[in-house]
């Protein structure tokens, strides 16, 4: 079969970015290998684990179950886009940071990604919820405790903020 | 890249969207949330030729209702839209108890109530709720349209009522009934997971509190929804009694021939089929008194 290629245009943390892309490059390809953002972490690539979690117009999304040509004329927020220019950490961040809550690191972007969109709607989550909401982010390291630690206190620094 | 070429083609109208399906038939397939048909491409389970992309057609998306009518809600409308919309489950209460159990809240973003029945998964909850709501699926192709009632759309395992020329466009449940309770519970290994068995119970009862229609059907336990609600004919006319259910439980626990997996055996597949069904009978039948 010959080779069919899309011209799309999309933004990704606000940058916008034109390319021409086979029908069948998963989302998450095009943006490790096209855009070269490989903080985009692919794992099963089945939608089970969400280390490829990204947000499409600010929602979570499993971007190894879409097809970059479906992101065309869309909005997207990866990983390197959550830390300030200056490289402040983001809240998520940098309670991950202070808590312990990655080993390896593989799926952290996603889980980022996931609970800054989860604390952006819910900045007062109960641990119930904050469990609830990590449910679709594997982690084979941490055991989850120490997650959850730092997503409570981020959700805390969040609601301090000015 | 992990699917198998394919033609990309994103639709502009329904009428192109059925054009072009008429045109590829079985080659081709619909792409709406992918939740369930990028996995199947990237394994190269499933490997279509033509990919219709229904996701820009606004007018497959959203729920639409008037006053003691059905309430209709189109293909395309995404769990996390029907999650939001607190009229709908005020509506339709079964998809209060069920949507929480659909994987998780990334595919949930994604994911669409006509995907999800046309994929009809033998585990997955919403084909149980459609069966026990009594759903019907409206169905369309470039030559007309057409409706199906839940219970003979389900046909068995991955496999429904539609044509290779067609598309589920519709699916409508009937507008809330007074003394009505419902209730949707299951078992899975971990939240999200496939239910190892769930049970979606409809209970209305008269004003002196008897039964006097109760649906039931069952996820999970066989190729596809199990439709089970002759199971519980002999509490129809009857008033509330815990005893009663016994006989339920053993006539849903003979009916279903569940198959069995890595999680569970089909011993015990049954018997949380019926457990489940008692307490979902069980939580329904106080619903309707509180609904009143």
């Amino acid at each position: 079969m010959q080779v069919e290629r899309h011209d799309i245009e999309l933004s990704v943390n606000g940058t916008i970015y034109r390319r021409a892309v086979e029908s069948r490059i998963l989302l998450s390809d095009f943006l490790r290998h096209d855009l070269e953002l490989a903080g985009t972490h692919v794992g099963c690539e089945h939608g089970v684990c969400g280390a490829c979690t990204i947000l499409l117009d600010g929602a979570p999304i499993r971007s190894c179950l879409m097809l970059a040509v479906q992101a065309n004329g869309h909005e997207l927020s990866t990983v390197e886009g959550l830390a300030g220019r200056d490289g402040e950490l983001h809240p998520v961040q940098q309670a991950m940071h202070d808590h312990h809550g990655l080993q390896c690191g593989y799926c952290t972007p996603g889980i980022l990604m996931t609970m800054t969109a989860f604390l952006k709607q819910n900045s007062e989550p109960s641990e119930h919820e904050v469990r609830e909401a990590l449910s679709g982010n594997l982690c084979r390291c941490t055991g989850y405790q120490n997650v959850v630690d730092a997503m409570l206190a981020a959700a805390q620094t969040i609601r301090a903020a000015p | 890249m992990k699917p198998a070429p394919f033609k990309y083609i994103a639709a502009s109208s329904l009428d192109h969207a059925l054009a072009l399906k008429a045109e590829h038939g079985d080659e081709a397939r619909f792409l709406a949330g992918g939740q369930s048909l990028i996995p199947a491409m990237n394994f190269r389970l499933a490997r279509p030729s033509v990919l219709i992309d229904i996701n820009g057609l606004g007018e497959l998306a959203g729920v639409e209702r008037s006053e003691g009518a059905e309430i209709r809600v189109g293909a395309l409308t995404r769990y996390r839209s029907l999650e939001s919309d607190s009229r709908f489950l005020t509506d339709c209460p079964l998809f209060a108890d069920a949507l929480p159990h659909i994987a998780h809240p990334q595919i949930r973003n994604r994911g669409t109530i006509g995907g999800n029945l046309s994929h009809a998964d033998p585990a997955s909850e919403l084909p149980a709720v459609a069966v026990a709501m009594q759903a019907r699926m409206r169905i369309k192709s470039a030559k007309g349209g057409r409706e199906v009632a839940a219970s003979e759309f389900f046909q068995g395992l991955l496999t429904t009522d539609i044509r290779s020329d067609e598309m589920l466009v519709e699916i409508a449940f009937p507008a809330p009934r007074a003394r009505t309770g419902t209730c949707f519970m299951e078992v899975a290994r971990r939240r999200g997971d496939f239910a190892l068995a769930g049970v979606a119970a409809v209970v209305t009862t008269d004003a002196k509190g008897r039964c006097s229609q109760l649906r039931l059907a069952l996820c999970g336990v066989g190729e596809t929804a199990v439709d089970a609600s002759t199971a519980a004919a002999s509490l129809i006319g009857q008033p509330w009694a815990s005893e009663a259910i016994e006989t339920v439980v053993s006539e849903v626990q003979a009916m279903i021939d569940p198959p069995g997996n890595v999680h569970a055996s089909p011993d015990y597949q049954r018997h949380i089929a019926g457990v489940l069904a008692q307490r979902a009978i069980t939580a329904a039948y106080s619903r309707a008194g509180h609904a009143g």
